[in-house]
């Protein structure tokens, strides 16, 4: 007995949503997701008119429909934004040689430019170099940190505003939970912001925070999208695989607890006796860091002296000892050096005077704006 | 279309978003003869096609395909481009020529 969409009462149900429990058609599925996505993007202002938004794109479920959807928006509602793909390469051959083949085809497919960078390009150590050297336990922490140091390093050689990325309600939720797990209360503070920004730094959000892992893989399959799918080759033994299977069976039991963990890391406050670290300069590249070498920096170190435990777990804290009385044992000679984020930042500034100067661009007054900008305004309330 | 014969309905079957690596030849599509149940009824449901796919066509890993005699959470289920959750989840009957597709979701965006 074929179900009647619980929207429209016309066409057949073709999907139930987790978060409502409603049976409903591909048309109003579009509508619901489309739009739930809109009102998240105005309601946090995340945006501006005129912004340059880098969307991080690996491929995947996640990032394609991202790519989509963004630019399904940004023309159906006027968000007036320049959108690009930025794409890692982290250098794991048979895992992201061919996602990235599926960005590129994505570039042909929406239209987007398309920016690569690689660990390779910008350290000298692909993470396969890296496995090899630090064996298959603590790369997932090497691969994290590298990895959103490249995003904000091509952000800067496009001189993008904003970078978004597909982290959907099922990351958020799992990443709650690990950092519990794991008493990390400086990172549990922040995970539950949409936009992590400031200190000089591009602002980073996640249009997709309150959208159902189940939902997008749908959106995906039913709007024919083109995504690549396979586990990267080293992460069996992330420790984010055991956040992922509980919550996975709490969904099971209760849908909603996806977004009930969300809210309930929303509402919490840090006690105000918790010593949160302070945030500071690398002394040695520049970038945001809690101490005076930034962890990709201390990463690259024993990567390079041969020190693969350094900067991984309970031997942080003692990284900086260890790096002034060990003299120079094994020099790798691999690593490149990173270019300093000063003059990525000078660069970017150079870009953008030139397009203002271009455009005929007077600075804007409103201090809103930071006097870079032709035309300040937030994305407009719109009702769909 | 395949006939239906008297003790099993013929099956196309689909494994994407990773399944498929774990299936025999790492299979994306396949047919499968599905035994019916001896009963006057046609009580054949979803159930027992993860379980013969369990049985028969994963070739390793089982566990990461199914738990409990249904699928692990995060696998969806679609038969007939419908969502098995629109319909009686495990418990859908499944009639001859049916199509029914398995996504994993359990992998990076």
């Amino acid at each position: 007995m074929p179900r009647k969409c619980e929207i429209c009462h016309d066409a057949r149900a073709i999907l139930r949503r987790p978060k409502t429990g409603q049976r409903i058609c591909n048309e109003c599925f579009y509508y619901v997701f489309e739009t739930e996505i809109h009102n998240t993007i105005v309601e946090s202002k995340l945006f501006r008119r005129g912004d340059r938004v880098g969307i991080g794109a690996s491929g995947g479920k996640d990032s394609t429909v991202l790519a989509y959807v963004m630019k399904t928006l940004n023309e159906r509602h006027d968000y007036g934004l320049e959108l690009y793909l930025l794409s890692v390469d982290e250098g794991i051959s048979g895992y992201r040689d061919d996602s990235l083949e599926t960005v590129k085809r994505n570039k042909e497919q929406y239209g987007l430019p398309l920016l690569i960078v690689s660990y390779e390009q910008l350290y000298g150590w692909s993470m396969d170099a890296i496995v090899e050297t630090v064996g298959r336990k603590n790369n997932c922490t090497f691969c994290g940190v590298f990895r959103r140091q490249a995003l904000d390093r091509g952000a800067l050689m496009l001189d993008l505003d904003h970078i978004v990325t597909g982290h959907n309600a099922d990351d958020v939720a799992e990443t709650i939970l690990m950092n519990l797990f794991r008493g990390d209360i400086p990172r549990l503070s922040r995970c539950t912001e949409i936009t992590t920004a400031g200190d000089g730094y591009i602002a980073r959000s996640k249009p997709f925070k309150y959208a159902y892992e189940k939902e997008i893989v749908m959106y995906a399959y039913l709007r024919r999208l083109d995504y690549f799918s396979t586990e990267c080759t080293y992460s069996p033994n992330a420790y984010r695989g055991y956040a992922r299977e509980f919550l996975k069976d709490l969904e099971f039991v209760r849908p909603s607890a996806i977004l009930d963990i969300i809210h309930s890391g929303e509402a919490m406050r840090v006690a105000s006796d918790v010593q949160l670290p302070t945030l500071t300069q690398c002394e040695k590249c520049g970038y945001i860091s809690s101490n005076a070498l930034c962890k990709a920096c201390v990463l690259l170190e024993g990567l390079e002296r041969g020190l693969p435990k350094l900067g991984i777990a309970k031997s942080a804290r003692h990284a900086q000892e260890i790096l002034a009385s060990e003299p120079t044992v094994h020099n790798v000679g691999k690593a490149v050096e990173p270019v300093h984020f000063e003059r990525l930042r000078e660069k970017a500034q150079a870009m953008r005077d030139r397009r203002l100067k271009h455009a005929g661009a007077s600075p804007c007054s409103s201090a809103a704006c930071g006097g870079e900008r032709k035309a300040c305004a937030c994305i407009p309330d719109s009702t769909a | 279309m395949a006939e239906k014969s008297e003790n099993t309905i013929n099956l196309s079957v689909e494994f994407s978003g990773g399944m498929e690596l774990l299936m025999k030849d790492k299979m994306r599509k396949t047919q499968i003869d599905l035994p019916v149940s001896s009963q006057q009824q046609p009580t054949t449901t979803v159930r027992d096609l993860i379980i013969y796919i369990r049985d028969n066509v994963v070739a390793e890993k089982k566990e990461l395909f199914s738990k409990d005699d249904t699928v692990c959470p995060g696998i969806l289920v679609i038969i007939n481009e419908i969502d098995w959750e629109v319909e009686d989840g495990i418990d859908t009957v499944l009639n001859n020529n049916d199509n029914v597709l398995f996504i994993s979701t359990l992998h990076g965006g």
